[in-house]
């Protein structure tokens, strides 16, 4: 019985924590440069990672995912085909220092479709991994200068919370880029998906 | 028959803890949006949520770290769309020709413990290989200690080894490793806290859903029942998922023990095209 699920599929394997140890193995030096560093138009994305006391979070990685400036994923599962954008990796990786902050280099993805001939708002997948953190941590970063795109888009529509959690997923524009704090717990926290 | 209602009784305490550990903010009858079925635009297949079932909870205080770092309101659920069902696919260029061979490290000379080859699968759900996928791994040396500046265990640090690996999986999906075993450490979760022996894996498969990092560990460690992070899965048949094979096959006359270790990450939901037999 434990080799198969009621679907009939393989069973995944259990996820666990990063523990407080992972920095040796999962640092890589270009990690926060989804562009290399002094790409025209790219965009620096930075924020704090606080927990429940709204302290700085000091052991954890900030992993982000997401389209190019067209809406296109280098990818053979977007259907519309995989498109490559020269110098684009896509991925960022980037680690948090004693103060909780972390920062990656990337340029601005474009809006990708969603259900229903929906249209999401240019944003990136997140995922937090930390000591204490059993299971990543799934959320999203949007754009705060987006507001029309924002207004239309899905995900953040679909949110019960309303503008209080909306706001928790949405970028502030600063000189260069963009500044969002993810509060794992508290008045704050950041809205995190099951995905 | 005893076997099956056992069986029943897992199962629906797995529904339960499920219903619990992710509940939808939709009220009854509501449904969001984002869930009302395909309708018309772009379609992607979404991967299977089995993982749910398996899973840690978010929240598990008999270890101490969730604490302060859990979310403390449900997750939203969202469908997989085209952000979720791709990902980085990372090539070559990250990994060096020797990075699979943990035992050498700079200008040579071999590290203390037991050498032990540690090979496998990467599968999706539905069984299928996951080809030229990256995979990282680190781990204790077999003292027991941490190439890292925060790891004060007194326990002596080994010039020969770092305990930091990668390599991609070839065409069937499998990967192999060259390292010793890792010692277990002390951890101040609890009065006398070790952590089972264990090597941290690292695995992107091919899409953002499918991210995963978890621990392998090794057959009969005395430690299991003492560990919350081990025991945060919460069926031993899951548990049992995280632990290496000794495999004699692999094991090498005077030089290496051999280990298997396969890693599922989740699998694809059938589409109604490959419901239909094809």
């Amino acid at each position: 019985m434990s080799g198969t699920t009621p679907e009939g599929g393989l069973p995944p394997t259990p996820s666990q924590t990063v523990g407080p140890y992972f920095s040796f193995g999962l640092e890589w030096d270009d990690g926060p440069f989804a562009v290399p560093e002094g790409t025209a138009d790219a965009i620096r994305i930075e924020g704090r990672l606080l927990d429940g006391f709204g302290q700085p979070v000091k052991d954890a990685l900030i992993e982000t995912w997401q389209a190019d400036p067209d809406g296109r994923f280098a990818h053979p599962d977007d259907p519309r085909g995989a498109v490559e954008w020269d110098g684009f990796r896509g991925f960022a990786r980037a680690p948090v220092d004693d103060d909780g902050r972390w920062s990656i280099f990337t340029l601005k993805p474009g809006p990708v479709p969603g259900p229903r001939c929906s249209i999401q708002a240019p944003h990136l997948a997140v995922s937090v991994l930390a000591r204490g953190i059993l299971v990543r941590l799934a959320t999203r970063i949007y754009f705060g200068d987006e507001e029309e795109a924002n207004a239309a888009d899905p995900v953040l529509a679909s949110l019960r919370g309303g503008e209080a959690e909306r706001r928790t997923l949405i970028a502030a524009s600063v000189e260069g880029g963009y500044r969002l704090d993810i509060h794992l717990q508290g008045p704050d926290e950041t809205v995190f998906f099951a995905v | 028959m005893a076997g099956e209602h056992k069986q029943d009784a897992v199962e629906a305490r797995r529904e339960h803890e499920h219903a619990h550990a992710v509940e939808r903010k939709a009220e009854p009858g509501e449904v969001s949006p984002l869930w009302a079925g395909p309708g018309e635009g772009l379609i992607v297949p979404g991967y299977r949520r089995d993982h749910e079932r398996v899973d840690p909870p978010g929240d598990f205080p008999d270890y101490r770290g969730t604490i302060l770092r859990h979310p403390k309101r449900p997750l939203v659920p969202i469908p997989d769309m085209l952000t979720e069902v791709t990902g980085p696919l990372l090539g070559e260029d990250r990994v060096g020709e020797a990075d699979h061979d943990l035992t050498v490290v700079g200008s040579g000379g071999e590290p203390q413990g037991q050498k032990m080859v540690l090979h496998g699968r990467v599968l999706d759900g539905n069984g299928r290989p996951i080809r030229n996928t990256l995979v990282e791994i680190w781990q204790a040396n077999a003292a027991g200690r941490y190439w890292h500046a925060w790891d004060n265990h007194p326990a002596p640090l080994d010039p020969h080894f770092e305990g930091v690996g990668r390599c991609m999986t070839d065409d069937e999906g499998r990967y192999r490793f060259i390292t010793i075993r890792p010692g277990s450490y002390p951890w101040g979760n609890h009065f006398n806290a070790w952590r089972p022996a264990h090597i941290h894996f690292s695995l992107f498969g091919r899409a953002f859903t499918q991210r995963l990092v978890t621990q392998m560990y090794f057959p009969g460690d005395p430690m299991f029942d003492h560990d919350p992070i081990f025991n945060s899965v919460r069926e031993p048949a899951d548990r049992a998922r995280m632990i290496a094979a000794f495999d004699w096959e692999a094991t090498t006359p005077e030089w290496a023990l051999g280990y298997r270790f396969d890693i599922v990450l989740r699998g694809r939901e059938s589409t109604p095209f490959e419901e239909q037999g094809s």
